[in-house]
């Protein structure tokens, strides 16, 4: 697998560090099951997801690639904090 | 047909022509009492388990491939029982208990072969560490030595012992762990299930889950129709999210890829099972010769049963950094299987919040060696509906409750179990 970091540009995946599934966000509020659900319980697709991979060996920065569990092709690599802003937006 | 000296001279001296399936291929019924989704190892063991120990005979064993084509085909065969906390030793000892004499039980032979698992260590802290973990193994009664370099050295010269950063300082062998031919065990176990009356159907893959009215799983669509079931046990390692979703469920696990290497077929030279102690790296040898290794994780989430090369590349230079001879080998093969990973890296053995559905998931890297026992306590859980005293702490709840079983203490993070 070949990560095409915005910055750095096409990359092993031997020099990023895996994060995992992007779609579990944080609770706002104190609320006791909805930080199990977050810390613990994961839909563990087969098939294309968000995930965050750290380009540890490169630029250091957070990325969220979209990529398949089922035949590993990579379909996008964008910032984390550039999608995170977006979102705030 | 009973295996013995007897049916093998005979057998020979047709000319091996007589020898009958080793097990029966029956039409599928429309209702079982308890109905096991997944025929790996564990799915196969709960089967014959439940149809001898509990006398439940109208179960069957849907398997969506072939017999032995998932995991239980997979792994590097390792079976052991040096774990470290409380909820872990008494399951994992009483597995090993079992394999002592499963081929007997089973009258099959799946070549278990005590040969010892050695785990070395490198410094002082990685002694203690290993003195800590075999004592807690001795307080359970489970075998375990520790060994100083020259010990070592006795067993293994092979071992590159002046490594520069790793010298090895010694280790804590189990004598009793080994190894067992792996589809032997799917094998051995799926002909004395069908002998008690177990349906094993392979080709059969569960594609949803039937509810009632009050929410309670009573039967499995699958691509051989509908098929009703007092009770269902789900045991489809890689694949329990997928399934448990089927009844909306969502699970404490992730699902990686974990790969494997061996190489031509060689004279005898690993006596036993050898892991290292300064990288992730463990290596036997076949019966047939071929050195099995493996390694990490590749360590993101994946379905595919085929990893990537930054991985192959790893576990090839910690084995050389242990055994620089393993240079000379060529390696034959490498695969992959998926692997479910718990967020505790322990496994589940538990009923669902849905009435009539349980699950047996989340083994991780290590559910080979716990075969026998999973497949026993499983049977106990679906008999009874209570859990086995062994298997008691396997709970699914415990990541809410907090009784997490975490031997390396790693978090909530699956790919660093
Ligand atoms: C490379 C590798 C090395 C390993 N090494 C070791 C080791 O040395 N020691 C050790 O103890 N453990 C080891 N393991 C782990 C061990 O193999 C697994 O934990 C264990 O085999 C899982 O249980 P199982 O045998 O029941 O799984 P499987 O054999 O995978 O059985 C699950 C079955 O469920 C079926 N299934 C899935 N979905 C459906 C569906 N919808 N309908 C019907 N059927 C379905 C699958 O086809 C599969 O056959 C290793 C694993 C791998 C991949
Ligand atoms: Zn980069």
């Amino acid at each position: 697998m070949r990560i095409h970091c915005p910055f750095c540009g096409s990359r092993d995946t031997g020099e990023f560090t895996y994060r995992g599934d992007a779609a579990p966000t944080r609770p706002t509020v104190p609320d006791e099951a909805a930080f199990i659900d977050y810390a613990y319980l994961r839909d563990n697709i087969a098939g294309p997801i968000d995930e965050h991979w750290y380009h540890l060996h490169g630029c250091r920065q957070w990325l969220t690639v979209r990529r398949d569990t089922v035949t590993h092709e990579i379909f996008s690599a964008v910032f984390a904090a550039t999608l995170a802003t977006e979102e705030a937006r | 047909m009973r295996y013995s000296w007897a049916s093998l001279i005979a057998q020979s001296l047709r000319k091996h022509r007589g020898w009958k399936p080793a097990w029966a291929t029956r039409p599928v019924k429309p209702h079982y009492d308890v109905i096991v989704v997944g025929g790996g190892g564990h799915g196969l063991a709960t089967a014959y388990y439940l149809a001898r120990n509990h006398g439940i005979s109208r179960v069957a064993v849907l398997e969506k491939g072939w017999i032995g084509g998932g995991n239980v085909g997979r792994n590097t065969t390792i079976i052991r029982s040096n774990y470290l906390l409380d909820g872990n030793i008494p399951f994992y000892e009483w597995s090993l208990k079992l394999w002592e004499g499963l081929e007997q039980d089973l009258n099959y032979n799946a070549m278990v072969s005590q040969r010892g698992v050695l785990n070395l260590y490198h410094n002082d802290a990685q002694r203690d560490a290993a003195a800590r973990r075999g004592n807690a193994m001795r307080f359970h009664g489970v075998d375990a030595e520790l060994l100083d370099r020259d010990q070592v050295r006795r067993m293994a010269p092979f071992l590159d012992f002046d490594d520069a950063r790793f010298p090895i300082a010694g280790g804590l062998l189990q004598p009793r762990g080994g190894t067992v031919r792996h589809d032997a065990v799917a094998w051995g176990y799926a002909r004395a299930a069908s002998a008690l009356g177990v349906d094993v159907i392979q080709g059969c893959e569960v594609i949803g889950i039937e509810r009632d009215a009050a929410g309670a799983a009573t039967a499995l669509e699958t691509t051989r129709g509908r098929i009703g079931a007092g009770r269902i046990g789900l045991a489809v390692a890689g694949n329990s999210s997928r399934v448990a979703a089927m009844a909306g469920l969502r699970l404490p696990i992730e699902s990686h890829v974990l790969q494997a290497f061996v190489s031509e077929g060689l004279k005898p030279v690993i006596p036993g099972v050898i892991t290292f102690g300064a990288g992730h790296f463990y290596i036997s040898q076949s019966d047939k010769g071929g050195l099995v290794f493996g390694g990490n994780l590749d360590g993101y989430n994946s379905y595919a049963q085929r990893g990537h090369m930054p991985t192959v590349e790893d576990v090839c230079e910690s084995g050389m950094a242990m055994m620089p001879a393993l240079g000379r080998a060529r390696v034959l093969r490498s695969w992959g299987g998926i692997m479910d990973m718990s967020m505790d890296g322990s496994p589940i053995i538990d009923a669902t919040p849905v009435p009539g559905l349980y699950l047996n998931a989340g083994w991780c890297y290590g559910g080979f060696k716990a075969t026998p026992a999973s497949g026993w306590c499983f049977a106990h859980l679906l008999a009874t509906g209570a859990s086995h005293e062994v298997a008691c702490a396997y709970r699914l709840d415990r990541f809410a409750t907090g009784a997490l079983i975490n031997e390396k203490g790693e978090g909530a993070q699956p790919n660093l179990h």
